[in-house]
């Protein structure tokens, strides 16, 4: 590990203002994922400001949106009453990721700038174009099991790990920001970037920008909605693949179905193909299946992970079929 | 007939009285370490302080083989706290560390020169060494020293290593290759047959606990406070490494947090030590879990034939068992996979080959079971199918073909009881209730299978161990020896070995153990620790009796005894079926007017082991539920039926057996070490991408056994810290089969296999 200086922020705008003028600066949250990368040499941040002092409320609101701090840990959203009654999907997904000890130091804003768990990205000696841009990316032809199938490009074909922002893509989470320029909100959707020729690149966040908090519109509340993880073991393991659906059904016809995928791209995968070839249609299996087809369509296998293709479409299927078979 | 067992290796020899007897042995005594562990009071090698310590940082290789061309210091030189930087440009001149098995003391992984030279044999070879104030500071530093390599052409690539794969010398002194009869024209003739090929990938010890050591000079007096379960053999062979008689260095380890065979001789010591003499300070080295990835070995990859021919009436006409282990030309671990089927079952004809090919990787090395773990998951595979073939029930099969006397060296059991182990573990899961046909149970989206395998381990008492006992006049007893605890409970069982052996109640026998300044002992691995130091403490207890009985004298109603006459009873020396005749250990040593009496000897010649054929077995059954959506694979229930002697401490044995089936759920569903053969670099050198299993991968574990005690062994017991691994690769696998339908025969059973 680089040392570096530690800053505790007193507010956001001073967060900012020292983000903006430090050497290499770097915020902290909970710091699991960050310390981390930080003691193998990933990140080499020269000042380190903790923000875990600025707001970690979760207000829900009247109108059944729910606005969540960022510096909120993941064990308190998950376990927040709101959260669970409206937004069940959240819940599930954060209770599927980490462990109970990481839970309770993760924070909302450091969930979604997690980095990727390629091998080679981890790995000093490794060639990665995530890590140094323009050396190249030895997971193209090396272990890439765990890797892409989804909007992957040759420079780049790590996934993004997290679980809670699977389900924050499916239910259109708001993310607000502020930075030197001032304060604005980006869509969930519009927050992570593919990798493109510019895998360092992950998120829309400009210099000395901070997430502030993430907010869950009233839209998506109170829907059946949940999240199901596939992994290498039963515990404690990044999602080969993750489905975070949620639906509402009327006289048998799908008025309304969210879906996102976790760990098939460099972003969480909004399954926008899906939905739209699901809306309007009877619940059943074989929609569910031709929906999953339809998405998966423009998946590329690389060497070590074409059955991630066929695993997506299965679990897809079968998460839809579960809730949409819960019905009562 | 002696009473006090030193003749039980021979046909006409008695067994140890305790192997018969009850009270303290078998009793479930918890961990005498057990508090001073949960307090936090129990000092492990990462935690010994000293004045003026520094702390080690270390440089990995990148490229496999090569030589370094250039390498700078200066960055690393140039920042505070920094006290040096080690290369092989300023390192200490050391000797290669002699290489286990070529002498009885020999302890190196490998025999390759340490940072003496430019030479890269490895990909995650230390290069340099970094020492400062603290462990960050070195840290910082190491990830600046910047190195320049000359790479050459490498063997990384197991398919090319392969082509050129060959017998080794010897297979931990077994002959690489073995043949009785002509199995290739019976399996070639056979009506059924299975001819099968199984892979199995590398895998990690990963202990908890990081390899760690605290060391410091003194002069030429060397003390190192080690992570080790080989504490006489390492100072034996540092001695040997840096020039010094064996008693200038001393080697201490009272607690180890994990060993499984990953917790021996390495470079991370020998740097440690070289790094302290040129320094002038003393070091502490602690591996980061990558460190433990790139310098200690772990278990090689395999691909292994099993071939099996069947007569009509369900007998074997030929066992075939073959293949190949990815290893160094420095090393002495060709993973013994073959060993199971050289006395597993009897077959007519055998052909049973260990071939080993040579690649540019790190030593690998002994992990639990080496041999045994991964070669029964290709055996008892291949028993599965063969029985499915013949329409027979695989515990039924078994029984068909269960050996008179080993197989293949013809030598009489000690004693052998698989099959009731196999009936009454099958009894207790409910083996009956098993459907022959796969995929006949369902749960919703989970099929449910059901599975077993035969698991076997080796008896093996190593030479070279000694013990003393300290009997005081207050009627308590101190035994030692240099010894290892690695979690099993070593001084727990020892003490009340020596308890009942003396006849003395738990709580006035210790047992001191972790120090090479105590009588030496062999190497904690093989499963032979109990019986090692068993042994020697019968020999110290025979001596103890002498004099015992010498100091009593005339006076005594013990005069005129001999040694094979008497046994240690109610805190004194007695004659044996006769209670009058008795006295006290106060009453003999206060009338000698001694304080204590101490005694010291070695163990005899492990000779049982060329007399007899003496193995444990187990009857491994798997209950497993397979996701037919997702290929998930969850372990529902898990029983082991343990034949292994007498078992000394229920609630330790009963944790040991647990332990090695949980890790073989690990061999047989997640664990594999990702070795990128481009590179031959690991590239999961970490717990996050490295899958041990979690909690929730481990379902309810019921363990059994026979009891029986082996009349040739001491106390009757044979070993139990390897042999619950073995086979449970296996019982999974069928019960995978039972479940889907599926065979999968390459490790680790993980869902893409399966979808």
């Amino acid at each position: 590990m680089q040392r570096f200086e530690y800053h505790r922020a007193a507010d956001t705008a001073a967060a900012i203002a020292l983000a903006a003028r430090a050497p290499e600066p770097h915020y902290l949250g909970g710091g699991t994922n960050l310390v981390d990368l930080m003691r193998e040499n990933i990140e080499r941040p020269r000042t380190i400001i903790d923000v875990t002092a600025l707001s970690s409320a979760i207000e829900a609101r009247p109108d059944g949106g729910i606005l969540i701090g960022a510096g909120a840990k993941n064990t308190a959203v998950a376990e927040h009453r709101a959260i669970r009654e409206r937004f069940p999907m959240l819940a599930r997904a954060i209770l599927a990721g980490a462990s109970a000890q990481i839970r309770n130091m993760a924070t909302v804003g450091g969930n979604l700038l997690q980095r990727t768990r390629c091998y080679y990205f981890y790995d000093d000696a490794a060639h990665c174009n995530k890590r140094k841009p323009g050396t190249g990316c030895d997971a193209v032809e090396g272990f890439n099991r765990i890797h892409a199938i989804l909007g992957a490009s040759p420079s780049c074909v790590a996934t993004h790990p997290s679980d809670m922002c699977v389900a924050l893509a499916a239910l259109d989470a708001i993310v607000h920001v502020e930075g030197p320029g001032g304060r604005r909100s980006l869509p969930f959707g519009a927050f992570h970037r593919l990798p493109g020729d510019r895998p360092d690149l992950e998120t829309a966040l400009g210099p000395a920008e901070l997430i502030t908090a993430v907010e869950l519109p009233a839209g998506a509340a109170g829907l059946r909605s949940t999240y199901r993880k596939v992994r290498d073991r039963a515990s404690y393991a990044f999602a080969l693949v993750s489905v975070a659906a949620a639906l509402r059904i009327e006289d048998g016809k799908l008025a309304e179905v969210r879906l996102a995928l976790g760990g098939v791209a460099h972003k969480p995968w909004r399954a926008a193909t899906a939905e739209a070839a699901l809306r309007g249609k009877p619940a059943g299996a074989d929609a569910f299946r031709a929906a999953a087809e339809a998405e998966l369509a423009a998946a590329r296998p690389l060497s070590g992970n074409a059955f991630k293709i066929e695993l997506a479409k299965r679990t897809i299927a079968a998460t839809l079929s579960e809730l949409a078979g819960a019905r009562p | 007939m002696s009473a006090l067992a030193q003749t039980s290796w021979r046909p006409d020899g008695a067994s140890d009285p305790l192997a018969t007897r009850h009270g303290l042995i078998g009793a479930p005594v918890s961990r005498i370490d057990g508090p001073l562990k949960v307090a936090g009071q129990a000092r492990f090698a990462a935690e010994v302080s000293m004045p003026g310590l520094l702390h080690a940082g270390f440089v990995y290789s990148s490229v496999a083989r090569g030589r370094i061309k250039a390498i700078d210091t200066a960055a690393a030189e140039a920042l505070p706290g920094v006290a040096l930087v080690m290369t092989h440009r300023n390192a200490p001149r050391m000797k290669p560390p002699a290489l286990f098995g070529t002498t009885p003391e020999a302890a190196g992984a490998s025999d390759l020169p340490i940072m003496q030279d430019a030479e890269i044999h490895w990909n995650g070879q230390t290069v340099a060494v970094v020492l400062a104030e603290t462990r960050e500071q070195a840290e910082e530093a190491a990830a600046l020293v910047a190195v320049e390599y000359e790479s050459l052409p490498a063997v990384t690539a197991f398919a090319a290593a392969k082509a050129h794969a060959h017998p080794p010398e010897s297979v931990l002194g077994e002959p690489a290759v073995l043949e009785i009869g002509d199995a290739e024209a019976a399996l070639a003739a056979a009506a059924v047959k299975v001819d099968l090929t199984f892979t199995t990938p590398r895998q990690n010890h990963n202990a908890i606990e990081l390899h760690a050591a605290t060391i410091a000079w003194e002069g030429d007096r060397l003390t190192i406070h080690d992570a080790s379960q080989l504490v006489t053999m390492t100072a034996a062979t540092i001695a040997q490494v840096f020039d010094l008689d064996p008693k200038q260095v001393r080697v201490l380890s009272p607690y180890v947090g994990g060993g499984f065979g990953g917790k021996c001789l390495w470079d991370h010591q020998i740097l440690g030590a070289a790094a302290a003499r040129l320094a002038g300070r003393p070091v502490r080295v602690v591996l980061s879990r990558e460190g433990v990835f790139r310098l200690v070995g772990g278990r090689t990859q395999t691909e292994q034939r099993v071939a099996l021919a069947a007569t009509a009436d369900g007998k074997l006409d030929a066992l075939i068992h073959t293949g190949v282990a990815a290893m160094t030309a420095h090393n002495a671990c060709p993973e013994q996979f073959t060993f199971p089927a050289r006395h597993l079952y009897a077959a007519r004809t055998f052909k049973l080959v260990q071939q080993v090919a040579e690649m540019d990787m790190l030593a690998n090395t002994f992990m639990r079971a080496p041999g045994e773990s991964i070669g029964t998951f290709a055996l008892e595979c291949a028993i599965d199918e063969l029985a499915e073939k013949l329409g027979a029930d695989p515990v039924a099969f078994r029984r068909g073909i269960e050996p008179e006397k080993d197989p293949t060296s013809s030598h009489e059991f000690s004693t052998r009881h698989l099959n009731e182990a196999y009936a009454a573990g099958a009894e207790r899961f409910g083996w009956a209730k098993r459907s022959a046909t796969p995929r006949a149970r369902r749960d919703g989206e989970w099929l449910i299978g059901m599975g077993c395998a035969t698991g076997t381990y080796p008896y093996y008492r190593m030479p070279g161990g000694a013990a003393r006992i300290t009997l005081t006049a207050d009627g308590r007893a101190r035994v030692a020896a240099a010894a290892h605890e690695m979690g099993m409970g070593t001084a727990t069982v020892q003490s009340q070995v020596a308890a009942e052996r003396l006849g003395l109640p738990l709580d006035r026998v210790s047992f001191a153990l972790g120090d090479t300044e105590l009588p030496p002992s062999p190497v904690a691995g093989g499963s032979n620790q109990t019986a090692a130091i068993g042994a020697a403490v019968i020999a110290a207890h025979t001596e103890l009796v002498k004099a015992l009985l010498k100091l009593a004298g005339n006076a005594s109603p013990l005069a005129g005894l001999s040694t094979d006459e008497v046994e240690g009873r109610d805190a004194g020396l007695g004659k044996r079926g006769d209670a009058a005749r008795f006295e006290s250990y106060a009453s003999i040593l206060r009338r000698a007017g001694r304080d204590e009496v101490t005694v010291q000897a070695e163990a005899p010649m492990p000779l049982e082991l060329q007399k007899w054929s003496m193995h444990s077995t187990a009857a491994q059954f798997c209950e497993v539920r397979v996701s037919e959506s997702t290929g998930e694979v969850r372990v529902a229930r898990f029983l082991g039926s343990f034949d292994c002697g007498r078992i000394l401490n229920a609630k330790t044995a009963r944790s040991q057996f647990r332990g090695g089936i949980v890790m073989g759920l690990g061999l047989a569903l997640t664990e594999e070490t990702l070795f990128d053969e481009r590179s031959g670099r690991i590239v999961n050198a970490t717990m996050a991408e490295y899958h041990v299993p979690v909690h929730l991968d481990v379902p309810e574990i019921e363990v059994i056994w026979t009891d029986i005690p082996d009349p040739r062994t001491p106390m009757g017991a044979r070993g139990i810290g390897e042999i619950g691994i073995t086979g449970v690769g296996a019982a999974v696998a069928n019960a995978v089969y039972n479940a889907t339908g599926k065979r999968i025969r390459d490790l680790p059973i993980t869902l893409d296999k399966l979808l």
